[in-house]
């Protein structure tokens, strides 16, 4: 698609004014899951699984409704049967069937007159588990003699004689990789593993849910897009979805994680028993980080083959990643694409085995997939560029991707920034900057696809010359600024002109979340043609007054002119005037657009990072980050940025210190924040970014996306720094303190 | 179990409720007083998203009782602006030091409880006093810079005033 009106000289795109809901969130105004409440609310508490896998023989809520004021009990028994695929997922972890399949697993909930009374009658409801043997390592879950925790979980890629726990298996590529292989100068081959880790966000999923005896419901809900829980709410229920409506909270983080329903079904299932009282459902911590999508943990075959110059001739990977008891939930199909995506290699072979386990139902997790294939590759690229002593970077120059390469994965790449990253990272003083004892310098670069996707977006003129945006995907990091943003260009108006809501699934066709980084380029790129229609309204409006032809009317800044030398001198009519009288001109002026966004622009990413490595302790200690990625082009530089840092910190966290730490037992050892330990202030310098503005010829604005690449380049570029401080290769994350004093004592011999 | 009378400050106002003896300040904040801005991330003191001031000491309100609240001043982030907001909340606007917000009441009370105490921290100073305030967003770089913007502006109209 040709980019149809490229600018220079944007009058507000690119410019950094305050974001509309920032008052809101500065005072304690805005309203997160939590903080909605209605006449008559209950709250309800969740039972959940001890074990990891066991047979439930008996729930017993006899006492639990005993006590006064306990209004509800749901079990699974209350829910409709003859759901299959991922609907019947969805039910089995909205409430466990016949099985518990990890700890943390829902079994019943209760709804009470308040959530102290909730959490009473939650321990009085009596539940007889016969315990069975569970797995919870990814590579334990195929090794032979592993119990098979579900039976017939494999889809048609499962190749015979694979494990019973093996869901699915990907295999593709291009070249001959054993004649690649062959022409290198070094062959070299490595198993790298990554732990699960959790998204994170510090707001716990939260909901309001009232549904009365004739099955229509309402919800309020902190969730990254609400059609996706009204779709699957209503099937877990066995409801149609246009009998609920749903509205978005605020949003207290989400990077995937609220993509999906966890206990949303529950808070309708106990408001319709109770009469059709309002139930109220808020997560502990405990809970997020027991029964909410963590990401896969993976375990990774890599081999490459180099010339001595650089050159890569030839790259295999054989991927395995678990994302908990229920299929499809690992990101095998995205993992597998983006190994290679930064590259450009004759000869490729790609395969991945998806391994179900007694763990929590997997989400979405920032460029899910991508993080581990990077630390996999990337690692292994700096390994060989460390033997043959040559520039991180000069190697990923000679081998990697541009406009027009054929992609790993098939796609040929449009335009692309990826060497621009490179370019710019490489001429960045951080690169330059001597390295002291004990100090280390990683580089690495990282992909996502982004993302278009169902998008419907409408706006209406005000009659003060105003628009009002309504748009469907929840404002995670400053998309309605944005989006108003865009808006405002488009209409040649003032900024705080316009005003961008986040509207309910009562008020637009269907949106897919905020997922994809797809929000501020599919919503933003469907609010402009949305812009465009009531401009062209406008034109038409201006030109009955004035008496002459539509297409005589051109519009600029934010009014109708006459055009051409037979439209006649007529003053121009700015949008306020239109607006006054658009109630005797035919009516009120709007635009919508739907759409299924194409255009897509992928997003590259070069991380710099210098650590430091106590050799006492095994500490690594972050001195300095560099994030340099293409954005297409920066609509609002500060939250770009502001995604640039965040995704760097999230992936150092996962580099340094989180995972998802099992017992023997299989019960999750560190669901507290105090034990799960993301990143802390007193844990990071100041993160350096370069937006680097290739525009995306798919938008009108040249728009890529740019909320997930960013988390992919930390993984590897933190592990090779501590390499290059320490000469011990960390090839299992995280590189906590006694993994990197054991690596530095064994390369010490 | 009887409730507790608690009569207590909250940001100025005189308020009085009852309290279930297991009722922590946070819950009684949010569901009785209706003073939603205060925030639960983890409930253990981990994320700091509860963040108030209780006699001008900075607590965690999910780890204290509401019951322990009788008798004490109580400053919530819905009375950290006066007539205006307050530096810090202007700076965290136009510095872009949030993302989706959850954190951010709770780190500018933490924050205006630091630059009461030191009105001119170093970089490493805002980032211990600030250690115990989990942002997963922003990864704390522009809240560094809003806070010393911040800190800046006050110790400025301080010497004006002086």
């Amino acid at each position: 698609m040709a980019r149809d009106d490229v600018k220079t000289g944007y009058k507000l795109i690119g410019t950094r004014p305050n974001r509309p809901d920032g008052l809101d969130k500065v005072t304690g105004r805005a309203r997160y899951g939590a903080d909605f409440s209605l006449p008559g609310m209950l709250h309800a508490a969740v039972v959940r699984s001890p074990h990891a896998h066991a047979r439930i023989v008996k729930i017993d809520a006899s006492k639990a409704l005993a006590l006064d004021g306990v209004k509800a009990v749901v079990t699974r028994a209350d829910l409709p049967t003859g759901l299959t695929g991922e609907d019947l997922n969805l039910q089995d972890n909205t409430l466990a069937g016949d099985r518990a399949l990890y700890d943390g697993h829902a079994v019943a909930a209760v709804a009470a007159t308040s959530a102290l009374l909730a959490q009473d009658a939650a321990r009085l409801i009596e539940v007889t588990y016969e315990v069975l043997p569970h797995v919870t390592d990814v590579d334990a879950a195929m090794a032979p003699g592993a119990p098979v925790i579900r039976e017939g979980v494999a889809d048609y890629s499962v190749p015979e004689g694979m494990h019973g726990n093996v869901a699915r298996y990907m295999e593709f590529g291009h070249g001959d990789v054993e004649a690649g292989f062959a022409a290198a100068d070094i062959v070299r081959e490595h198993t790298y593993k990554t732990e699960a880790t959790h998204q994170g966000y510090i707001e716990p999923h939260a909901c309001v849910g009232q549904m009365g005896e004739d099955g229509r419901g309402e919800m309020w809900v902190c969730t990254q897009g609400h059609w996706y829980i009204r779709r699957m709410s209503a099937a877990v229920l066995g409801i149609d979805a246009a009998n609920l409506r749903v509205t978005p909270s605020e949003i207290g983080g989400g990077f995937g994680g609220k993509t999906t329903i966890f206990m949303e079904p529950l808070s309708l299932a106990l408001s319709r028993k109770a009469g059709g009282r309002p139930v109220k459902l808020v997560m502990s911590r405990s809970e997020v980080l027991r029964a909410t999508g963590p990401t896969a943990s993976a375990s990774m075959d890599v081999k490459l083959g180099m010339k001595k110059d650089g050159t890569i001739t030839a790259g295999q990977v054989y991927f395995r990643m678990q994302g908990g008891a229920f299929p499809g939930m690992s990101p095998i199909g995205e993992a597998l694409p983006c190994a290679f995506a930064c590259y450009d290699i004759a000869a490729l072979k790609h395969e991945a085995v998806e391994v179900i386990a007694n763990r929590p139902k997997a989400a979405a997790y920032r460029a899910p997939g991508s993080p581990m294939a990077a630390f996999a590759v990337e690692s292994l690229v700096d390994e060989m560029c460390r033997e043959l002593k040559l520039d991180p970077i000069e190697v990923r120059l000679k081998n990697g991707a541009t406009n027009g390469s054929k992609s790993s994965y098939g796609p040929v790449y449009n335009v692309i920034g990826l060497k621009e990253t490179l370019e710019a990272a490489k001429d960045h003083p951080n690169y330059a900057i001597p390295l002291g004892p004990n100090q280390g310098r990683g580089v690495a670069s990282g992909f996502w696809f982004n993302h278009g996707g169902e998008t419907s977006v409408s706006l209406a003129v005000g009659e003060d010359g105003t628009a009002t945006v309504m748009i469907g995907t929840p404002d995670i990091g400053g998309s309605r600024a944005s989006i108003g943003l865009m808006v405002a260009e488009t209409l040649g108006i003032p900024y705080e002109d316009v005003r961008v809501n986040v509207v309910e699934t009562g008020a637009l066709g269907v949106n897919e979340p905020t997922h994809g980084s797809r929000a501020t380029f599919a919503s933003g790129k469907a609010a402009v043609e949305a812009a465009r229609q009531a401009i062209a309204e406008m034109c038409r409006r201006a030109a009955a007054d004035w008496g002459i032809d539509a297409e005589a009317v051109e519009w600029k800044d934010g009014a109708a002119h006459p055009a051409g030398p037979n439209a006649g001198k007529h003053p121009p009519m700015t949008i306020g005037e239109i607006g006054s009288k658009m109630g005797s001109t035919g009516g009120p002026i709007s635009g919508h657009h739907e759409v299924t966004a194409e255009g897509v622009g992928a997003s590259f990413g070069t991380h710099v990072v210098d650590v430091e490595v106590d050799p006492e302790t095994g500490r690594t200690t972050v001195l300095r980050y560099l994030v340099v990625q293409d954005a297409g082009t920066a609509i609002h530089p500060a939250y770009v940025e502001g995604q640039y840092q965040g995704g760097a910190a999230q992936g150092i966290g996962w580099a340094l210190n989180e995972e998802y730490v099992y017992g023997a037992d299989g019960r999750l050892q560190n669901p507290v924040f105090l034990d799960y330990r993301i990143p802390v202030a007193s844990d990071l310098p100041m993160i350096d970014t370069v937006i680097i503005e290739v525009p995306n010829p798919g938008h009108p604005y040249g728009v890529r996306g740019v909320g997930e690449t960013g988390i992919t380049p930390p993984l590897p570029a933190v592990a090779s720094a501590i390499a290059g401080a320490t000469g011990a290769r960390i090839r299992s994350l995280p590189c906590s303190p006694p993994k990197v004093l054991a690596a530095i004592k064994a390369a010490k011999g | 179990m009887s409730k507790i009378h608690v009569t207590t400050t909250v940001n100025g106002d005189p308020v009085e409720f009852l309290a279930d003896p297991r009722e922590t300040l946070l819950d009684a904040l949010r569901n009785q007083l209706d003073l939603t801005g205060t925030k639960e991330g983890c409930g253990t003191g981990d994320c700091g998203a509860c963040s108030v001031t209780v006699d001008g000491t900075l607590v965690c309100s999910c780890l204290m009782l509401a019951a322990e609240a009788n008798g004490k001043r109580v400053e919530t982030i819905e009375g950290m602006a006066k007539e205006e907001l307050h530096p810090l909340q202007r700076k965290f606007i136009e510095h872009a030091a949030l993302q989706c917000g959850y954190c951010t009441p709770g780190i500018l009370v933490a924050a205006k409880a630091l630059l009461e105490r030191n009105p001119d921290p170093t970089d490493t100073e805002v980032r211990y006093w600030l250690a115990g305030n989990l942002c997963r967003c922003t990864g704390y770089d522009k809240i560094i810079r809003a806070v010393q913007d911040a800190a800046a502006e006050m110790r400025q109209d301080h010497r004006g005033a002086a």
